[in-house]
């Protein structure tokens, strides 16, 4: 068990991957996030992050409102490049 | 520069009614929202609603959605952006919306975040094949796009959403081969979930799913009992044939554009998760940004309503609208919202908000 359980669809990121990182220490969203890419799919997070803080919590022993939430910088979706290019009229 | 008074977002019922209270006291509006029609979840909930009648009980959620809808036209006062998702909220206190092919900067004095919810998810070996869905998804495919999700569905959760999607799939015509509960109790509503059970359907308390199985879409899943202590009991496994999952095992706030504007948050679960700290008028920790329905804590539609109705006559009295009314209204409101949140059913959300009461203080 492990790996067929996807936990990052997005990533294509597995429960044994995403507990490697754990066991090997890394204690936060963030810091698996840029080891891995969790999170940094099409969803930004949305189905991934609240598996991965409460696996997180277990391995440390931390109460799930002490763990540091991960950071949610904009865009919250995917946004074609051509459309930023596009601009705003007044540009 | 696209300038507004009050930037309203997200077009369900609590930023509908948000959008129409803070218009009504003559403030100038935008509201935006991410699909193609406002209406939130309402769009789609055909079961009428309960409550009183101050938050259109025994109406159905699609007729509220167009009566809200009919009421924010005749107001001439809120500017409705549709395909308009909020896609940041910045340091300069502007947000960027991308709408179509076209992406802007938007400069807005108040911001009410009614971003609503989204469906948590279960991990289990399998849990990515094809024809496992959230329930909200499959309502979503059911009663707004006429599609038939699959031919025999296991759901997993007997909360309210649980119980009323099920029955809405046997009316489609749908088999639903069992109701399967983690909780040793149903915690969905009697008349829902009596209506189900009158059709045959067992709800299986007690039970969980652990695998999914199929080459490339589903073919059946392993459930199986759990003990007091929700551990898997030995022996219990068995297979049920089913080519559609819906999981409905709650929802969490969509909280990110609160994060973004630096908003104090608190991690709740009786509330669905991260929500901000809110006054009673449902102002956040940041002057000027306001909450209000499931953002602000998971809850019922009526109820989202009075939120809005409450921030969007603060963010209008905020600008010098409706000062001379706004006590009144905002005080019956608040009324309104207590008796919603009265009784056995609204003690999770009463504890949550205790809860919440609570780490805003010790925060401070």
């Amino acid at each position: 068990m492990g790996k067929d359980t996807i936990v990052c669809r997005c990533e294509d990121l597995s429960l044994e991957e995403i507990n490697s990182w754990i066991e090997k220490g890394y204690q936060t969203f963030d810091e698996i996030k840029r080891v891995s890419r969790v999170g940094m799919g099409p969803c930004q997070g949305k189905t991934c992050r609240a598996h991965i803080l409460r696996l997180l919590a277990e391995a440390s022993g931390t109460p799930l409102e002490r763990m540091h939430p991960a950071t949610f910088r904009p865009p919250v979706k995917p946004i074609r490049l051509g459309t930023i290019a596009g601009g705003d009229r007044d540009d | 520069m696209y300038k507004t008074e009050i930037l309203v977002v997200g077009g369900g019922p609590a930023g509908l009614a948000a959008a129409l209270a803070a218009a009504e006291q003559g403030a100038e509006v935008t509201l935006a929202d991410r699909n193609s029609d406002l209406g939130g979840q309402l769009v789609k909930q055909t079961h009428m609603f309960f409550g009183s009648k101050g938050q259109y009980a025994s109406e159905r959620g699609i007729s509220i959605a167009k009566i809200l809808k009919e009421k924010a036209a005749a107001t001439g006062k809120i500017r409705i952006l549709t395909g308009a998702t909020v896609t940041g909220y910045y340091e300069d206190k502007k947000v960027t919306i991308e709408a179509g092919d076209k992406f802007f900067p938007v400069e807005p004095q108040r911001v009410i975040f009614a971003t609503g919810a989204q469906e948590n998810t279960l991990i289990f070996p399998g849990c990515d094949l094809p024809g496992i869905y959230g329930a909200g998804a499959v309502q979503t495919l059911m009663n707004l796009h006429g599609v038939k999700p699959g031919n025999r569905v296991a759901m997993v959760g007997a909360g309210n959403i649980g119980v009323i999607v099920s029955y809405q799939l046997l009316q489609a015509g749908v088999e639903v081969a069992a109701i399967i509960e983690a909780a040793p109790r149903i915690g969905g509503y009697y008349v829902h979930a009596a209506k189900v059970r009158r059709l045959g359907v067992p709800i299986l308390t007690s039970h969980t799913v652990i695998k999914a199985h199929g080459n490339h879409c589903l073919e059946k899943i392993t459930i199986a009992e759990l003990d007091e202590k929700r551990q898997v009991m030995a022996g219990s496994e068995r297979d049920l044939e089913v080519d559609v999952l819906c999981v409905s095992v709650g929802l969490s706030p969509l909280a990110e554009l609160l994060f973004q504007a630096g908003c104090r948050m608190g991690y709740v679960p009786e509330l669905g998760g991260f929500v901000p700290f809110r006054d009673d008028c449902l102002e956040t920790s940041v002057a000027g940004i306001y909450v209000a329905g499931d953002a602000a804590g998971i809850g019922e539609a009526s109820a989202a309503m009075v939120q809005g109705r409450i921030a969007g006559l603060a963010a209008a009295a905020s600008l010098g609208y409706g000062k001379d009314t706004f006590l009144e209204k905002v005080t019956e409101a608040g009324r309104e919202l207590t008796g919603l949140h009265g009784g056995p059913t609204g003690e999770k959300i009463r504890t949550g908000l205790a809860k919440l009461t609570l780490l805003a203080k010790e925060a401070v």
